[in-house]
């Protein structure tokens, strides 16, 4: 079956054409370049780009995937969680799609996306072996950290999440303190290569006796990183301080500035691993204490070499070396319309369809029956 | 303009929780020094108790000044049950909440009772020009609910003219200094000298 899915629920405006679980064409319209030139993410550019790119990004899918549009069996698309002007885009131009090619139209959680972005190979090669259930996923990106546990295809237990904030935006918040670049996960990866992880102790948020003890938390390392840097900020010229500034106007929060010997590359890798343990402990504790055969990583931050390696040590750890830890390629970890399609294909298979009367759900929850 | 009492004030009052820094019953700014997380968070909650339908709280600081911990205050104190995240990469996030979890949900007029917290965070933005994308202006008098914004000055030039400002510091050692006015004073804000003898009389 041959399904074509569309994923516009945050900033990518993404297409995908899978054949199975073979990939025929992965199309992601990114503005990264656009958005490091403003030190930031820009939605508005973003969200714009996605009515003027999302037509030319599905032409271009079906056509490196060699179809015209009556080729398609099914349409998916991604439903929520997300933006809801976003992911309006998106959901309205498979309705429409789908309608006009008389095909089913199969709603997708963004969630269940990346999990299943572990099922692809890249074009042209051999998907990787079928992940084994049961199993747990640890989704790490810059607006999710959840783990989940699945007993099967489309059976999804949430058995952890962060408190505050996610992980991807642990590391960008992380590298502004810093003052390194944007995207924050690869500039603190990079910076944490030169450095001394035992340096500094930073602290790591265990939260015992919380839930099941699978929640995480990046607010207090966040604060105690900024209370470490700080020791190194270069002095700051006085400024003329209002006591209060004028209602409706705010003072100016400056970027950092640092010594010349700062330790940036031994506190970016103190605050790398701060980050990285508590993810792997936690998701090897899980996969042993649900007797899991695969353990998954998915999300934009399963592509920091450090969290791929600290996860393996602990499952072996944990559960021995029986259990394999598995990552998608890195086409697949951050947002895609490949993973979108994966999800669509084994929801088809259970025989779920999506109404024309759907709407977009921008707090849409991974159904918990597992 | 109202200024904020000398630092010097602030140290000298820093012990006892939270400590009200100047007890002026007609002094604009409710100036306090919060002395850990979980004091932050009973100052939100007592601010979430007080808010209305069609509020709009401002939180404004820099990156570990304690704007998301005094988020899960006020959540908890207009009755959202659910785990209130850093709403950083969704831009927006909506929190239902309890009627039982909100003063106002026995015996107050029903229309008043906040059934949403809408939940925004500014920092991905770099100007007031990107706001449309996600409907900004929709979410600050929200009809059903309760607006909360952090970094709001990347939307200084956006912002209707009455809110209340929460401006947050860190002080050192875990301690921030949370500065809370009604901008324009009194106003629907009123209740914030009832808050301010509530703290002094807790102190």
């Amino acid at each position: 079956m041959k399904i074509l899915a569309l994923e516009t629920s945050c900033d990518e405006t993404a297409a995908a054409v899978l054949d199975g679980v073979r990939v025929r064409s992965n199309v992601v319209a990114s503005q990264i370049a656009l958005h490091r030139a403003h030190g930031g993410v820009v939605p508005e550019l973003a969200a714009r780009g996605h009515v003027t790119a999302v037509v030319p990004v599905v032409e271009t899918a079906l056509a490196e995937a060699g179809l015209d549009r009556g080729g398609i069996d099914a349409v998916a698309v991604t439903e929520g969680p997300g933006l809801a002007g976003s992911l309006l885009v998106g959901v309205n131009v498979a309705k429409a799609l789908a309608y006009a090619l008389d095909r089913p139209l199969i709603g997708v959680n963004h969630l269940a996306g990346h999990v299943y972005a572990n099922w692809l190979g890249l074009p042209g090669e051999e998907p990787p072996p079928v992940p084994a259930f049961p199993l747990v996923c640890l989704l790490v990106s810059g607006g999710h950290t959840e783990l989940l546990l699945m007993a099967d295809h489309g059976r999804y237990r949430l058995l952890g999440q962060t408190l505050d904030d996610a992980a991807g935006e642990a590391f960008d918040k992380g590298a502004r303190l810093l003052g390194l670049g944007y995207p924050g996960g690869p500039a603190i990866e990079r910076a944490a290569a030169a450095g001394n992880p035992r340096r500094f102790d930073l602290p790591r948020a265990w939260l015992p006796g919380q839930g099941a003890g699978f929640d995480f938390s990046f607010s207090g390392l966040k604060t105690a990183l900024l209370r470490l840097a700080e020791r190194y900020r270069s002095p700051e010229p006085p400024r003329p301080r209002p006591a209060s500034p004028p209602p409706g106007r705010f003072a100016e929060h400056r970027p950092p500035a640092f010594t010349p010997h700062a330790p940036i590359a031994d506190l970016a890798a103190a605050f790398q691993e701060a980050v990285v343990e508590p993810l792997a402990v936690k998701t090897a504790r899980a996969a042993r204490a649900h007797g899991v055969r695969t353990v998954l990583l998915a999300g934009g931050v399963a592509a920091n070499a450090a969290l791929r390696e600290r996860l393996r040590d602990e499952v072996i750890d944990h559960c021995g070396g029986e259990v394999p830890v598995r990552y998608p390629p890195l086409a697949y970890c951050t947002d895609n319309a490949a993973m979108i399609a994966a999800a669509a294909h084994f929801a088809s298979d259970r025989g779920e369809e999506t109404g024309w009367e759907t709407d977009v759900h921008p707090r849409m929850p991974l159904v918990a029956d597992g | 303009m109202p200024t904020l009492p000398r630092r010097r004030g602030i140290e000298a009052a820093n012990r006892g929780w939270p400590t009200v820094v100047d007890a002026r019953p007609a002094w604009p700014v409710l100036d306090l020094v919060s002395n850990s997380a979980a004091q932050t968070r009973e100052i939100g909650a007592r601010l979430g108790r007080r808010l209305r339908t069609g509020d709009l709280v401002l939180l404004h600081g820099d990156l570990g000044a304690g704007k998301t911990t005094l988020a899960q205050g006020i959540a908890r104190g207009l009755g959202v049950a659910d785990a209130v995240q850093s709403p950083t990469f969704t831009l927006v996030s909506e929190h239902p909440t309890v009627a039982d979890g909100h003063p106002s949900g026995d015996g107050g007029a029903d229309g008043d009772r906040p059934a949403h917290l809408y939940h925004l965070d500014l920092y991905r933005l770099s100007g007031d020009g990107e706001l449309d994308s996600f409907g900004f202006d929709d979410y600050l008098a929200p009809a059903d609910g309760v607006a909360l914004v952090e970094w709001p000055e990347r939307a200084a030039s956006r912002l209707p003219p009455a809110y209340l400002l929460v401006r947050l510091e860190p002080l050192g050692d875990g301690k921030r200094r949370l500065a809370i006015e009604a901008v324009p004073p009194g106003g629907r804000y009123a209740w914030l000298g009832e808050l301010r003898r509530e703290l002094s009389g807790a102190g």
